[in-house]
């Protein structure tokens, strides 16, 4: 299956990019696009390359050929994270990654878009009522609200985790990219997980990455699965499932490895 | 409680700034009267508490150890030193207006580099602008190809070793192992004078409030609380749109025109600086102030500089043999047992006892700033 590139209507855009860790090939000629306001989930077994999709995208991981276009016509190749986060990418790690010794609140406040985050205009920031209130909704969003003043180290595990979704929501990004949001959750709290990117995906393009394949099921609208830093196959749930290859190469081998 | 902490912090700067002064100038045999001799000294520990805030900054606040900050000591000290030696004019042992060292070493024309130094406003400016220039450089270098924990202790660490061989040589015009010393007036005034060693207490009790007010504005800004979150993740700083890089480069500079302020207060103080005042060794002890106050809280240094140097200055009158292994047990039993050092232990304390007295009223502590053990 070839991907048809709309570079105009889409929120980020691969073309044959490449990325060589010595040799590896992570990525190998990959195109890539996703639509405004889409919600896809990428799969793949080790090594894939699903987790240097993201770095690609986030600027972690410079490629070594292809172009990356986000919204119009935003090169992102070549920039540094901060600047492409600013530019409108956030992004969940797969560990949750918060400030511990911050209040839940003063780390929403910190991720807050800002029109400048340098040194002197944070030094003079100071928190808008319609800013608060932002935070407020979104504390209300990731189930955190009333708990705004504890120390963020204190949280649970999956606490964690959705005040790192909320800290990439307050960040005002177009498009987000979550990693493997749901390793290491409760039930209960896999499927409140899916509900939050559901909701979350109503307003901005939402790129997973997951392995858990009744949680993809249970969020998916359209799911690519990579191989060997290619694009397999794309297409809803349950057509991928259906598809020969992906039984082969995905399916087959993590039936294998879970054995 | 804000205001309580306000008001507490102004009765302290009240005390060292207006209160310990007029108990020295009170006259001879006076029963409250503090000695020129503990005034002095008092004045020294201040100027190194001016010193610990700025690493608080960059250590406690960011988490970035700096083993070098006796570097721009040393900066602050040498540039002050300069102007001092060349107050001295032709009342030197040797009557030349050159530094008795130069004819030692037999200069006869003073190096170009001294000659700013005959200004007194050059010479204030230097006292900061020298180490902040060296550590904006440094660590432009350092932070921008992301250098980090521990590895960029080791670099600073070795910063510190080669400029106390840097300041060692003869060559470098700058007194070789014995310093610059003997200096006779500082800006006009006779420095062995009752008068003008109180001024200079002064001096460095207000500058020390200046600092303290300063580290307080960063620390309480949203900035301040970028550099928490840089000590908790800096990789989460850098994808919520911040550039860890410049924001650490800006503690590391203010720190470092910290350092050099201090290191300016004290030699007028002390009366002399040399190379052993810039290497590894008292550069770690600097840490030690730090640690043993507590760090991530601007009480703490202060605390921690005054303490520390008092004790060392009781211990090494009456057993000298004792100081080493006091410094080190220090050091070993805040690393063990106190984490959060004297302020940050009393603080948790505190906390406590009240949460106790309180437990009906829940009330957003002010204070949740656990977990300072982490560090690189």
């Amino acid at each position: 299956m070839t991907v048809t590139a709309s570079p105009q209507g889409s929120i980020v855009y691969l073309e044959n990019v490449t990325v060589d860790f010595d040799g590896f090939k992570a990525l190998h000629e990959l195109n890539f696009f996703m639509d405004y306001r889409e919600l896809r989930v990428v799969i793949g077994p080790n090594g894939a390359g699903k987790t240097t999709l993201l770095d690609v995208i986030s600027g972690k991981v410079q490629p070594e050929s292809g172009r990356v276009i986000f919204g119009r016509n935003t090169d992102l190749v070549g920039r540094r994270e901060n600047e492409i986060a600013a530019l409108g990418v956030g992004r969940k790690f797969q560990t949750p990654s918060i400030f511990a010794n911050l209040t839940v609140r003063e780390n929403l406040e910190l991720s807050l878009a800002r029109p400048s985050k340098g040194v002197v205009a944070t030094l003079r920031a100071r928190l808008h009522a319609d800013q608060r209130r932002q935070i407020d909704e979104v504390l209300e969003i990731i189930g955190l609200l009333g708990r705004g003043e504890e120390r963020a180290g204190g949280l649970s595990h999956g606490e964690k985790q959705w005040l790192e979704i909320g800290m990439v929501l307050v960040q005002d990004s177009e498009l987000l990219l979550v990693d493997e949001p749901v390793a290491g959750m409760t039930d209960e709290e896999t499927e409140k997980t899916g509900r939050l990117l559901r909701a979350v995906a109503e307003e901005r393009a939402v790129l997973v990455i997951e392995h858990d394949m009744e949680f993809v099921r249970n969020i998916a609208r359209t799911v690519t699965v990579l191989h060997e830093g290619r694009v397999l196959c794309e297409g809803p749930v349950e057509q991928v499932q259906q598809d020969e290859r992906v039984m082969e190469v995905y399916l087959g081998r993590s039936r294998d490895s879970h054995a | 409680m804000r205001t309580l902490e306000r008001r507490g912090l102004l009765a302290a700067a009240v005390v060292l700034v207006v209160v310990l002064p007029a108990l020295n100038a009170l006259p001879a045999g006076f029963p409250l009267r503090l000695s020129d001799f503990t005034l002095n000294l008092f004045g020294k520990f201040l100027a190194y508490a001016v010193l610990a805030l700025g690493i608080d900054l960059i250590w406690g606040y960011t988490g970035v150890l700096s083993l070098g900050h006796g570097v721009f000591f040393g900066l602050g000290a040498y540039a002050m030193g300069m102007h001092l030696m060349l107050e001295i004019g032709t009342q030197g042992v040797y009557g030349n207006v050159l530094p008795d060292f130069m004819v030692w070493n037999r200069v006869t024309e003073l190096p170009l580099f001294w000659t700013p130094f005959y200004s007194a406003v050059f010479t204030l400016l230097a006292v900061i602008a020298v180490p902040a220039l060296v550590a904006s450089i440094f660590g432009y270098l350092t932070f921008r190809s992301r250098i980090r924990g521990v590895y960029f202790s080791i670099i600073t660490q070795a910063l510190a070793l080669s400029s106390w061989l840097m300041f060692n040589r003869n060559a470098m015009n700058l007194g070789g192992t014995n310093g610059l010393s003997g200096f006779k007036r500082v800006f006009g005034f006779t420095l062995n004078s009752a008068a003008t060693q109180r001024g200079l207490y002064v001096a460095t009790a207000l500058c020390l409030c200046g600092a303290y007010v300063l580290c307080r504005w960063i620390t309480r800004s949203p900035a301040g609380r970028v550099l928490v979150a840089i000590r908790d993740s800096e990789t989460r700083v850098l994808f919520a749109g911040y550039s860890p890089a410049a924001f650490k480069l800006f503690v590391f500079v203010v720190s470092a025109g910290l350092a050099g302020v201090a290191g300016a207060l004290y030699v007028p103080q002390v009366g002399i600086i040399t190379p052993a005042k810039i290497g590894v060794l008292p550069s770690i002890e600097m840490i030690i102030w730090v640690a043993v106050g507590g760090r991530g809280t601007l009480l703490g240094p202060v605390v921690g500089a005054v303490g520390v140097n008092w004790l060392q200055s009781v211990l090494t009158t009456n057993y000298p043999d004792l100081w080493l292994f006091v410094l080190g047990g220090l050091f070993v039993a805040v690393v063990l047992f106190f984490p959060d050092g004297v302020v940050g232990t009393a603080e948790k304390l505190l906390v406590r006892v009240r949460s106790l007295s309180l437990t009906a009223a829940p009330h957003p502590d002010p204070l949740p700033k656990g977990e300072r053990g982490v560090s690189p």
